[in-house]
């Protein structure tokens, strides 16, 4: 067993876990964050994506032995209270997700994307989700929120005409 | 600490092969050494001629250095073309070369640059040139002790092009074939040309006929056309799922010749 300590979502956890566990594994079963998902933990499709000091990474390859001291943000860490991330709501409104179990993965995905490139095209979008699969939605409706979220972000507005800015 | 573990050791870099090849099964460790925090493994340094970059670089800061961008281009354009951001903020450059994946795009990009790789181990540093480098598929010239600590390449100056052409089935699909090359101009005309082949047999590999007949060759489309046949001669690329070796083959001769033609500036 080896000790850690590891910020997630803004709180530090001091752990106990074995040298093979793997982040994604730490997030769900140990902390209960059940809100990154897990679809091949082989590094493939994305699902699980979440922050590790400040860049996007597949916490299925990822030990958690490898985030100690470290700071980890999932997607339970981006709303503001009851307030969602522009991202969230952008999903929402513009009907990027079907089933869901892409979502969080997708979200953490462009969030990384939007914070070097705040006004990306929809071609630098589809590059930077490329490791992200979806079952279900064919991927349009994604472009368009992430678009969308890139829009409101960019013009700073709040929530209350987001789905103006959305639009616009 | 690889010593002692002996064959069932393994250097834990990115994790980006070898975490899922373990969750897969296709590979077994007994003991995993996590390289991730020796800071002297990472960043890009000149020293005479050449450009240093430290095993556990990884992609992501290969792809944004300063001095890869000036010397060494096609490193950074090919690492541009490997997997996802996620996956480029862990996968390292030393890893994807230790790893020696037929399909991986990084190894014949340091072939073609004429690369030298540094290895330590107990018995001290020694130099590998990246041609002696790739023994087989998933197999380098690296001892289960030694640590794969630098990645040397000679500073190509004025005069130099490359472009990395790389062909692949979906988007997630490693490449079906890839062609670096690098290629130095004279006169309008291409007065050197080295070209490397990414899966077309189970080690990166060069085109050499290819280089032969494009030294002192135009820079047109017709003459790189010519040359470019020649591109699959040597190779032994394997069937897998979705190909057969012509299909491979053919992909070898119409991706080199778009390759050296974007390199020579005359596309
Ligand atoms: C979804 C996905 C898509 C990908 N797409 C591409 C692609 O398009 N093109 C491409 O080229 N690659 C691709 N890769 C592979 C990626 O480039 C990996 O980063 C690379 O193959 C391995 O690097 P790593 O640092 O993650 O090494 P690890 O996975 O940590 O290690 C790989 C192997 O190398 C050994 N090793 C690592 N570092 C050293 C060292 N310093 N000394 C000695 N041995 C060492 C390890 O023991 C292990 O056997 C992809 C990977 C994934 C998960
Ligand atoms: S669960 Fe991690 S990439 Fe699929
Ligand atoms: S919404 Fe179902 S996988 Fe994307």
């Amino acid at each position: 067993m080896n000790r850690i300590s590891v910020n997630v979502d803004g709180t530090t956890y001091e752990d106990e876990v074995e040298p093979r566990l793997l982040l994604v594994q730490y997030l769900r079963d140990r902390l209960g964050l059940t809100g990154t998902t897990i679809g091949c933990d082989t590094a493939n499709c994305g699902a699980c994506t979440v922050d590790l000091d400040g860049l996007s990474v597949k916490s299925c390859s990822v030990l958690a032995v490898q985030a100690d001291g470290g700071e980890v943000t999932t997607i339970e860490g981006l709303a503001q209270g009851t307030e969602l991330h522009p991202l969230q709501r952008s999903f929402h409104e513009q009907h990027a997700l079907q089933c869901g179990y892409c979502t969080p993965g997708m979200i953490m995905a462009a969030r990384d994307l939007l914070r070097h490139n705040p006004d990306p095209r929809p071609e630098e979008i589809r590059h930077a989700l490329r490791g992200n699969l979806c079952r279900c939605t064919g991927y349009q409706n994604i472009v368009q929120a992430v678009l969308a979220a890139a829009a409101e972000l960019e013009a700073g507005r709040g929530a209350a005409t987001s789905s103006e800015a959305a639009l616009a | 600490m690889l010593a002692e573990g002996g064959e069932e050791a393994k250097v834990l870099a990115g994790g980006q092969s070898l975490l899922p090849m373990l969750r897969l099964r296709l590979a077994r460790a007994e003991l995993v050494v996590d390289v991730n925090r020796v800071p002297q493994l990472r960043g890009v340094w000149e020293e005479a001629d050449s450009l240093v970059i430290g095993a556990m670089t990884t992609h992501h800061d290969v792809i944004h250095d300063e001095l890869v961008r000036r010397h060494a281009p096609l490193l950074a354009a090919a690492t541009e073309t490997v997997g996802d951001p996620a996956v480029r903020h862990r996968g390292t450059l030393g890893g994807s070369l230790a790893h020696a994946d037929p399909a991986g795009d990084l190894p014949p990009v340091v072939l073609v640059l004429n690369g030298e790789l540094v290895a330590e181990g107990p018995r001290g540093r020694r130099t590998i040139p990246a041609a002696e480098f790739f023994v087989d598929c998933l197999t380098t010239a690296l001892k289960p002790d030694e640590l794969l600590v630098e990645c040397r390449v000679p500073k190509l100056g004025e005069g130099w092009g490359f472009h990395y052409e790389k062909f692949r089935l979906s988007a997630q699909a490693p490449a079906l074939v890839g062609v670096a090359v690098a290629v130095r101009r004279e006169n309008g005309g291409i007065a050197e040309a080295r070209v490397g082949l990414t899966n077309m047999g189970a080690t990166p590999l060069r085109a050499a006929t290819v280089e032969v007949a494009l030294a002192g060759a135009d820079a047109t489309a017709e003459a790189v056309g010519r040359a470019a046949e020649a591109a699959a001669e040597g190779t032994s690329a394997m069937y897998d799922l979705s190909t057969s070796p012509e299909y491979r083959a053919h992909l070898a001769r119409v991706l080199t010749r778009r390759a050296v033609l974007a390199a020579a500036g005359s596309e």
